[in-house]
């Protein structure tokens, strides 16, 4: 079985500032980390394998440095790291995104299933996961909580729903994309982490992958970024305290003025 | 301080790092609570090759030394003394097969011990046997192509839990210390069995039971060795394992100068947090002193070992004494920090404290670890 995971490296959420002049993310100095979803999606593609056997290949579209979070999913199990960088994709919104990983999934060539996190917690869009499937012209099922049965030719899974789950089965090719109650990531072994070390990361170009300059990076971006600004203060805040009835009669006070 | 590590012994820091984070501390209260061996947590940590480190990479290890367990030691202990005892409880088991095991005995036990498949226990103390090995009651004695042994072990650690035991009995009374040896016992041996758990004051997380013999047969090649060698299989393993304690003792003097310091800079008396007060960073200053100086110690004398010296036992005894003494009192001088506070269950410097008691007794107790530095010396200056 082939699987890709697509993965992203991000600011670490513990460590994210914004920059009180130009309103947008200080990225300086900021701890960079393989966003969590995707931790989560890596290790069910390790799963996978170790159940059905085959090959997991890492995929990521970022700078050089992207490298890392793919030798962190190799040293977890992953066996290949593939690195789609170039300068042209720069500024790339989801859509841009999803067309360079579908030239890139089509470089790496057969695959069965295609596994993302449900969403980067930098961009919290959630679009490249299905975005990517579009482009691949396969199914896509989001927000993946459990794998039931896997087989050779099909995925039994529960997509989580606001109220409940879903049990939906589909047939390979095929995209999920992850959430973390999924499973428990694994703690990166010594044997894994060797190998990380050794292993080669493919890097791809924008030339490499066969991309249209014309549907990359901010260019082909559809999406355009107005502004960025903190969400307003919230208003006052009061606790009530007492017995029931007395909060009650409390709340009928306060809300009493806007009759 | 930096003490330059190797990338590969970066990654050993690194993975035990995260192990203790993320699935030691947030359940040792509990683990210790109820007195709970930590088996997933231990399971977890032969998935990242944890218990690989110190055996050789033929047998599916790491191929570490002293220094690399060490370091994966010190970490583990940072977060719980009693999970990082059952953990190198299991090292200490196999140390006697590595030291003087037959290649076949080695590809039979190491390489499910290696992946954390298997635990072991090392068996020695008995009743009348702790400081003073030679009071050994235990017996083996040969009977056509089978070793039949009998006698009780005490406080053995991983016993119940582990599935090989490496166990010392007496075959040859007449010969005094040769006529000690070394045997594999596995779980399933008939005549074997282990006895109910003890209640102990700490690292509550560990198994420690006795192991019963009676009448206990087991095939005539689980002998360690030669017949006759098992105090000196005894004794190269102890000093092989006392750096891994001393370790232990580094991991809680770190997590208690954490608590401490951080519970120092946030508690606030007479208008100030109490860190400000000399009488605190004095307490605070000599913590750190004392955990800095036994950690170049410990560091120093376990890549000294890994050259395999002759003055090993002195060495491996020396950092034992020194980091163990020092857990001891910085767990001690955290909780004073801490006061009331540091008194109570719900605060983790009561648990580290009473933990720490057990680093001065157990793999050789501080008197006797004093007793080989001072017969060391005074076997050196003989010569002299």
């Amino acid at each position: 079985m082939k699987i890709i995971v697509c993965i992203k490296q991000v600011p670490d959420a513990k460590d994210v500032r914004l920059d009180p002049v130009t309103n947008t993310m200080a990225r300086e100095g900021v701890q960079s980390i393989m966003n969590p979803y995707d931790q989560h999606a890596v290790e069910e593609a390790v799963r996978l394998k170790e159940q059905l056997g085959g090959e997991v290949t890492v995929l990521s579209m970022g700078p050089p440095q992207a490298e890392e979070v793919l030798r962190e999913a190799i040293s977890c199990g992953a066996d290949h790291g593939v690195l789609v960088s170039d300068r042209a994709f720069a500024g790339a919104d989801t859509w841009a995104t999803s067309y360079t990983l579908a030239k890139a999934v089509k470089k790496i060539g057969d695959f069965d299933l295609i596994l993302c996190g449900k969403q980067a917690i930098d961009g919290d869009t959630a679009q490249v996961g299905p975005g990517l499937a579009i482009q691949l012209g396969i199914p896509f099922v989001t927000c993946i909580q459990k794998v039931r049965e896997a087989s050779a030719k099909e995925l039994v899974m529960e997509r989580m729903m606001d109220d409940g789950y879903d049990v939906l089965a589909v047939e390979y090719p095929a995209l999920i994309t992850v959430v973390k109650d999924l499973n428990e990531p694994r703690v990166p072994s010594l044997k894994g982490k060797m190998k990380a070390k050794k292993a080669e990361i493919q890097v791809f170009s924008a030339e490499g992958v066969g991309a249209d300059p014309a549907k990359i990076g901010l260019a082909g971006s559809p999406t355009q970024v107005v502004d960025v600004f903190p969400p307003p203060p919230r208003g006052e805040r009061a606790i009530l305290t007492g017995s029931i009835d007395e909060q009650i009669e409390q709340l009928v006070v306060k809300l009493a003025v806007y009759l | 301080m930096d003490y330059f590590l190797s990338e590969e012994q970066g990654m050993i820091v690194d993975i035990a790092r995260q192990i203790t984070d993320e699935q030691i501390i947030p359940h040792r209260a509990e683990l210790d609570e109820k007195d709970e061996f930590p088996r997933q947590i231990l399971e977890n940590m032969g998935k990242a090759d944890l218990f690989g480190v110190p055996i050789p990479e033929e047998y599916g290890g790491f191929g570490g030394g002293c220094f690399e367990i060490v370091l994966a030691l010190e970490q583990l202990g940072r977060g719980c003394i009693g999970v990082a005892t059952a953990f190198a409880a299991s090292a200490l088991g196999i140390y006697p097969i590595l030291i003087s095991g037959s290649e076949e005995m080695k590809q039979k036990y190491l390489p499910s011990v290696a992946a954390g498949k298997k635990f072991a226990a090392f068996g020695l103390t008995e009743a009348n046997a702790g400081s003073d090995a030679s009071g050994i009651q235990t017996t083996a004695v040969l009977d056509g192509d089978e070793w039949v042994l009998n006698g009780t072990k005490q406080w053995i650690t991983n016993g119940g839990e582990a599935q090989i035991y490496t166990v010392v009995a007496i075959t040859d009374r007449s010969k005094g210390a040769r006529g000690a040896s070394m045997f594999v016992v596995e779980e399933s041996d008939p005549g074997f069995s282990c006895g109910p758990k003890e209640k102990k004051m700490g690292i509550r997380a560990s198994s420690t039971t006795e192991l019963i013999f009676k009448d206990c047969r087991i095939p005539q090649d689980r002998l360690i060795g030669r017949k006759g060698t098992g105090f000196i299989t005894v004794m190269k393993t102890l000093d092989s394992s006392r750096p891994g304690i001393a370790a232990l003792g580094l991991g809680i003097g770190q997590a208690c100068i954490d608590e401490a310091a951080s519970y120092a800079k946030q508690r606030v008396q007479f208008g100030k947090p109490i860190i400000s007060f000399q009488a605190i960073q004095h307490i605070l200053a000599d913590m750190a002193i004392q955990l800095e100086a036994s950690r170049a110690l410990v560091y120093s004398a376990a890549k000294h070992i890994d050259a395999h010296p002759k003055d090993m036992s002195k060495v491996s005894s020396m950092c034992k004494v020194m980091a163990t003494d020092m857990a001891m009192k910085v767990s001690t001088d955290a909780v004073q920090v801490m006061g009331g506070y540091g008194y109570m269950r719900e605060y983790p410097v009561e648990k580290m404290m009473r933990d720490a008691k057990i680093l001065q007794i157990y793999e050789g107790t501080n008197q006797v670890q004093r007793n080989v530095i001072g017969q060391e010396l005074n076997k050196e200056y003989s010569r002299k």
